[in-house]
């Protein structure tokens, strides 16, 4: 198979140098050996993963792979949910977040989260971006018209709504509330986003605007993104890791994953024979 | 032939259906038509005696056209305020720890389980422990205070279960969304979920509060006057009346004349108790369109 081999030979050429890149990045969140347990039932085994800083890092699988589970544990979302037990380390700029003491408020401060199914506060979009820094003790008004200002322009939302802050959210088509929940995400002034399936429910127009959102915002940050779709881990992502079964299969920088997969399960998921 | 082949299997279908319809139309117009007829017999009888002197007047033992319903009315106002005191903060803060906090165990399920019987408890078994506890026990004698906290005991399940609902109704995205910007569990409750939750805990306080409006069998068992010339001023030593024992009181009257003043006195609770009731609806309607899913 001469063709096969010349990809091959031309791949070998480009990819490691992205692999090298990759790995020479400082890790802003790391785990090691991260179990999870949803009372009887184990949801992560051992799962060993590095985020590295200022580069975006795609989780992708099949439903219940662990995926959504693990990204809730970097900042430890799952604690609210009852009856569940991580096991193994989260490193933060190499702390512990699951240490004794840890402050989980200040964690979810450093570490931003975008929903699935966008959800913004029933109050202005003014209120919805001020909400995290009035939360966190933030008063004076200049300040925060300031923040709110600068979010909303990161999360390219200005424009539509700088002369309607003072109108509910809800007013907002699907894709401007998405942008909202990431604009209001970025105004507590996070290092790490996580997106959990962010642009899912969102039409084609309205996802591209959100990608090409992640493309700029990963100058500033490290960004963690869950997502069902491949050609969607392809564009955004800087490195990508395959989940199955709880099992972290596969992780690699993405062009490398998704055109020379080393695992069979990863070759037979990205090209579509099950999930 | 077809709708013959058609009716065979259940021939009697479509009649059962029809008479089902008329069974259960016939059921809501018998309410309605009670309904209509108590409060027909009421304003005909008590219209003509409402009027300023009728409100502002004390009862009279002797004359029923002079007699008022001031020491009632009064008694009855400061007693739904004292309630209201006492039933709203204990009764949403118990709502919210139950929704917010309380680990979902077998304790949780026990007290929630036994919330929901007791607002099933009949309101005279309430009185006698308000009876026993508050003005025997506490020392609180016959006193508003007294007559208060035994409504609260009454009311208290339903303002509970009621908040419980409102809570429970908020979509928990919201919850998730705040903490995950670093919000405390208070935070979150304080600026979230109580916002959003407060027109269903106003419609449930407000319908609390009529039915403390309108029970006399607690207020009977702890022996709160019947008869009494003057609205109470201290509310931990005078003695108090209501607007239902006035009305029980005149009705249990061998003088047909003092029946016209309890006619009366039903016209007013009747309207204050609808007066309530509309501005619960005012109140939901209001903070629902500021709040908008």
């Amino acid at each position: 198979m001469p063709a096969n081999l010349e990809a091959n030979l031309h791949l070998t050429d480009v990819l490691p140098h992205a692999a090298d890149e990759l790995s020479a990045l400082a890790q802003k969140v790391a785990t090691k050996a991260v179990d999870f347990f949803y009372g009887d039932h184990q949801a992560l085994h051992g799962i060993s993963l590095g985020m590295p800083i200022h580069r975006v890092t795609a989780l992708i699988g099949p439903s219940g792979c662990g995926k959504s589970t693990f990204l809730r544990c970097l900042n430890r979302m799952n604690d609210m949910i009852e009856d569940t037990v991580v096991r193994g380390e989260i490193l933060l700029d190499g702390e512990d977040i699951y240490r004794r003491g840890a402050d989980v408020v200040e964690l979810r401060k450093r570490v931003g989260m975008v929903f699935q199914k966008s959800n913004p506060f029933p109050k202005s979009i003014f209120e919805n971006v001020a909400y995290g820094p009035r939360v966190a003790g933030i008063r004076d008004r200049g300040v925060l018209n300031e923040i709110v200002e600068r979010s909303l322009k990161q999360a390219a939302l200005w424009d539509e709504v700088q002369n309607r802050l003072r109108d509910s959210a809800l007013q907002l088509s699907g894709g401007q509330q998405q942008r909202l929940c990431i604009a209001r995400a970025l105004a507590t002034g996070p290092e790490v986003l996580l997106m959990d399936e962010p642009a899912s429910a969102l039409d084609p127009k309205s996802t591209a605007a959100i990608e090409d959102l992640i493309f700029e915002l990963k100058e500033t940050y490290t960004i963690v993104i869950v997502t069902h779709n491949m050609q969607q881990a392809a564009r955004v992502s800087d490195q990508t890791a395959f989940f199955f079964e709880g099992q972290l299969i596969e992780v690699g920088a993405t062009n490398e994953l998704f055109t020379n997969p080393r695992e069979k399960q990863t070759e037979d998921y990205i090209t579509g024979r099950f999930g | 032939m077809s709708l013959v082949q058609r009716s065979n299997g259940r021939p009697y279908a479509k009649l059962a259906s029809n008479l089902f319809a008329i069974f259960c139309g016939t059921c809501m117009w018998l309410c309605i038509a009670t309904l209509v007829l108590l409060l027909w017999n009421i304003f005909s009888h008590g219209w003509g005696r409402v009027s300023f002197d009728f409100i502002s007047s004390p009862p009279s033992i002797i004359f029923p056209e002079k007699s008022g319903i001031r020491p009632a009315l009064g008694g009855s106002i400061y007693l739904i305020g004292l309630t209201a005191l006492f039933s709203v903060p204990i009764g949403v803060g118990t709502a919210i720890y139950l929704e917010e906090y309380a680990p979902n165990n077998r304790w949780r399920t026990l007290v929630q389980t036994n919330i929901a019987n007791l607002a099933g408890v009949p309101s005279i078994v309430y009185g006698i422990l308000g009876l026993g506890l508050f003005v025997r026990a506490l020392n609180l004698g016959v006193s508003l205070v007294a007559g208060a906290l035994t409504l609260t005991l009454v009311i208290l399940p339903i303002i509970i279960l009621s908040a419980q609902e409102a809570l429970r109704a908020v979509p928990h995205s919201i919850r998730t969304a705040s903490h995950a910007l670093g919000a405390t569990r208070w935070q979150t409750i304080w600026h979230q979920v109580l916002p959003a939750a407060l027109p269903g805990m106003l419609t449930g306080v407000i319908l609390a509060l009529s039915r403390a409006l309108g029970e006399a069998a607690p207020l009977v068992a702890i022996g709160a006057a019947t008869y009494i010339r003057n609205v109470p001023s201290n509310m931990f030593t005078d003695e108090f009346g209501a607007l239902p024992l006035q009305i029980y009181n005149w009705t249990d009257h061998s003088d047909k004349d003092f029946h016209v003043a309890a006619a009366g006195a039903i016209v007013i609770l009747l309207t204050v108790l609808i007066s309530m009731n509309a501005l619960a609806i005012v109140l939901r309607y209001r903070f629902s369109k500021r709040i908008q899913w």
